[in-house]
């Protein structure tokens, strides 16, 4: 009752090649962007933004693009931070190094270098499948990070190899406050994501999904195999990249190597499985989730067993919590989060009438 | 109507409670701590001794000139994006704000470095986090207290002087640096080129890569070129395998020079006696036999209240380095009151000033009974370091056991190089270094 679209007549090409074509969706997405760069900012005071939402909101970008690299193409990969690297060293290197650099062309470039790191590296997937070729992602996860320490040029010669970022300065304008650099993330991820809302459902997103199913019947039906993965890698890393440009830039202010290590990368798979993997909203929720319950649960858990019992149970105890809730999700819905979502858009649609 | 009245009388009890709680005055101390993940073992040490220490000041002086310290935990599980995390939430509790930030952790360091600097709140890094730091100039906030990777490694030079009867006789030796192939293993390059020049022996610089339970090149390395010493800069289970490596390749322990970080007895009771021999730096000692350690044994674990849950590790290397950080906390409070007033909360940018001219010298770490425990300080406007001397400590089989008193660094040739590397920062970031003449 709520959410149906009978009635919704597309009477023109534009109308019905829109990217929201359901009007309920485009008003509650443009509903929830406006809430979030309009009563956010208002509302939300220091500790939110700079250390909830800037966090959500950039590592939702880097699920975004291991989505579209995993979920949407198939080919699994364990070298997401890897890229995240690249892309701030990379836009840290091209500010440094260019005079007059402006900052959105310095993340774009960094964002570039990373595409061009992730053809590289997804070279093998040519060849290679499923959990070997997560094998060889490895192999990218553990080579930048021990190229940007051995080679200190990356690190502009700083003796222990940490970079600390350049001021943010667009237009004139100083990007020095939470909330300025909070709508400066938002404005980048919502800009990213909407255009990997419509790269999937472009002829580019159906052949990832063609590969994904069953590649040897995609080629059979006129899918390039191997432009199709490597666009998949490019701009999977891509996103990756401005992720990690903004991780440096708007979130940390200064990174070094060892910060984008396996467990990030593994941090952001978990996001995906978590979230959904195929789906664009389910990045956003895969990150929240593992952003946002680990703190929680430090907020919550030693105020509730407090003086009971010692501060090392409490610090494990949370751990086990958080595990046991993930296992939970899972086995309620192995298609991640974004799966109930969808489960309760059709409870919607058929309400109060189910049968 | 019943249920009602006894909501609102004990709305009122606990009003007037919490009314008479906060009109004592308290200092929050916030600390990001990590007691989950690879490095556990150490950080519940180091957290659970600054915890202990503070306790014991509340209960045996009833806090720091009649001011409570009050503190409080947050899991940062040695992770950058969880300390930044745990900054912003401590940031603001307390009466005044989070006080001293002590991330004993290089990465989170990093990460808060320039937003302690917006907030006004000293962050205190002891043995660890950005040496440059040290030139108080460009880094008025940032305190790397009582010495630095460059005053160790140059302190370990001089040990090894020492021992060989002059630093003239040096000369053609070759000293192998055996480090963690991380921004925190490099940081000793700079220095040990510049003293290998000095002194005119060799350096064999050999990386392990991370996490480092597998040397066999390594040590072969080491046995083809049979360096005199080797320098063990590594960090956790790096450590003892370096040791049970070395006791293979037959490689002497005596030789064997471990940094601060490699120091513990996490490091060398899991090498079993492979480790026997072995010496590392420190700015501290391990041992209970110090008043102060006493005290927080007769104060704290006498009443119940440790934190520690093996007690055992009292007056370990690591619980002793968490004391340090606890004693140069309650120090930089006391030292604060004298200007400021005792009997209220001080804010961050009183702590600064406290911390800044903390001056510990002997009669004074004789007043805390902590003589011999750790070395003589004086922080200054221009010196955020304060002392650059360490002791060195050998692992007799089952415990460490003191060698040597405080070895020195050689000061003019570290000052040098902190100088031209935090100049070289003020630079990048358009900083103008404070005029000391005129700080007060």
């Amino acid at each position: 009752m709520f959410y149906r679209e009978a009635g919704q007549f597309k009477a023109s090409y534009q109308a019905d090649q829109q990217i929201f074509p359901i009007r309920q969706d485009k008003i509650a997405v443009w509903a929830l962007v406006l809430f979030f760069a309009a009563v956010v900012p208002v509302i939300a005071d220091q500790y939110w933004l700079k250390a909830i939402l800037i966090p959500v909101l950039i590592f939702s970008l880097a699920a975004l693009g291991l989505n579209i690299l995993t979920g949407y193409a198939g080919q699994l990969s364990l070298g997401s931070a890897a890229f995240m690297a690249v892309g701030a060293f990379g836009a840290y290197n091209f500010m440094l190094r260019i005079d007059g650099m402006p900052f959105l062309v310095a993340i774009v470039l960094g964002g570039l270098c990373a595409a061009a790191v992730g053809v590289l590296f997804g070279l093998p997937s040519l060849r290679i499948k499923g959990f070997y070729l997560a094998v060889a992602t490895l192999a990218a996860q553990f080579f930048i990070v021990w190229a940007l320490v051995k080679f200190p040029w990356f690190s502009n010669y700083s003796s222990s190899g940490v970079i600390s970022t350049q001021e943010i300065n667009i237009l004139g304008f100083a990007f020095d406050g939470p909330t300025s650099k909070y709508m400066l993330t938002l404005a980048v991820v919502v800009i990213l994501a909407l255009a990997a809302k419509n790269m999937v459902r472009s002829s580019t997103g159906r052949a990832w999904m063609a590969v994904r199913d069953m590649d040897v019947a995609a080629e059979v039906i006129g899918i390039r195999p191997m432009r199709t993965k490597l666009i998949a890698f490019a701009v999977s890393s891509f996103y990756c990249g401005v992720a990690g440009a903004l991780y440096a830039y708007t979130y940390l202010g200064t990174v070094e190597p060892e910060g984008f290590n396996l467990d990030l990368s593994f941090k952001i798979l978990f996001m995906i499985i978590i979230g959904g993997t195929g789906s664009i909203m389910g990045s956003f929720l895969g990150a929240a989730f593992i952003v946002l319950l680990p703190i929680l649960l430090d907020n919550f858990v030693p105020s509730l067993l407090g003086d009971l019992v010692s501060a090392s149970f409490v610090s494990n105890f949370q751990l086990i919590v958080f595990g046991a809730m993930i296992i939970f999700f899972l086995i309620v819905e192995p298609h991640g989060l974004a799966r109930l979502w969808q489960i309760g858009k059709e409870k919607l649609r058929l309400w109060p009438f189910p049968h | 109507m019943k249920l009602k009245k006894t909501v609102l009388l004990g709305a009122t009890i606990a009003g007037l409670l919490a009314g008479s709680y906060a009109s004592a005055a308290e200092q929050f101390i916030g600390l990001p701590s990590y007691r989950v993940g690879p490095y556990a073992a150490g950080g519940s040490a180091l957290f659970g001794a600054w915890i202990d220490y503070m306790q014991m000041i509340n209960e045996r002086d009833g806090g720091v000139g009649g001011v409570k310290l009050v503190w409080e935990e947050c899991e940062t599980e040695y992770n950058n994006a969880r300390g930044v995390e745990c900054y912003e939430r401590l940031k603001n509790k307390g009466e005044t704000g989070n006080s001293v930030f002590q991330p004993i952790s290089t990465g989170i360091t990093y990460s808060v470095l320039e937003k302690v600097a917006q907030d006004k709140i000293p962050m205190v890094t002891i043995g660890y986090g950005r040496t440059d730091a040290a030139d108080g100039r460009v880094f008025p906030w940032v305190f790397p207290m009582v010495t630095t990777y460059w005053s160790q490694a140059s302190g370990i030079v001089n040990y090894i002087g020492m021992k060989e009867g002059g630093m003239d006789k040096l000369k053609g030796k070759k000293i192998g640096l055996l480090y963690h192939d991380s921004a925190y293993g490099k940081e000793s390059h700079a220095i040990m080129d510049k003293l290998a020049a000095k002194h005119g022996f060799e350096v064999i610089k050999i990386p392990v890569a991370h996490p480092g339970n597998e040397q066999q090149s390594q040590w072969l390395q080491i046995r083809q070129a049979r360096p005199d010493y080797v320098i063990l800069w590594g960090w956790g289970v790096m450590n003892p395998t370096a040791l049970k490596s070395a006791a293979k390749t037959g490689y002497p322990r005596e030789k064997m020079i471990g940094v601060w970080w490699s120091g513990a007895e996490e490091d060398t009771i899991p090498a079993g006696s492979a480790a026997k021999g072995f010496t590392a730096a420190g700015f501290n000692v391990a041992g209970t036999n110090y008043p102060l350690i006493k005290d927080i044994e007769k104060y704290v674990y006498a009443k119940g209240k440790g934190n520690m849950e093996d007690k055992s590790r009292v007056g370990g290397v690591y619980y002793n380095r968490g004391v340090v950080s606890g004693i140069i906390t309650v120090e930089a409070i006391r030292k604060a009151q004298e200007k400021f007033g005792k009997g209220k909360a001080l804010t961050g940018e009183q702590m600064r000033w406290g911390f800044e001219h903390l001056d510990m010298d002997a009669k004074h770490l004789a007043s805390i009974g902590a003589t011999g425990f750790m070395p003589e300080m004086k922080i200054s406007c221009l010196d955020h370091e304060g002392s650059g001397k360490v002791k060195f400590q050998q692992w007799d089989g089952s415990k460490w056991k003191v060698l040597t008193d405080w070895v020195d660094s050689d000061k003019p040739l570290v000052r040098d190089m902190i100088e031209e590397s935090a100049a070289a920062y003020a630079k990048e970031k358009g900083i103008t270094p404070r005029d000391c003449s005129k700080e007060m």
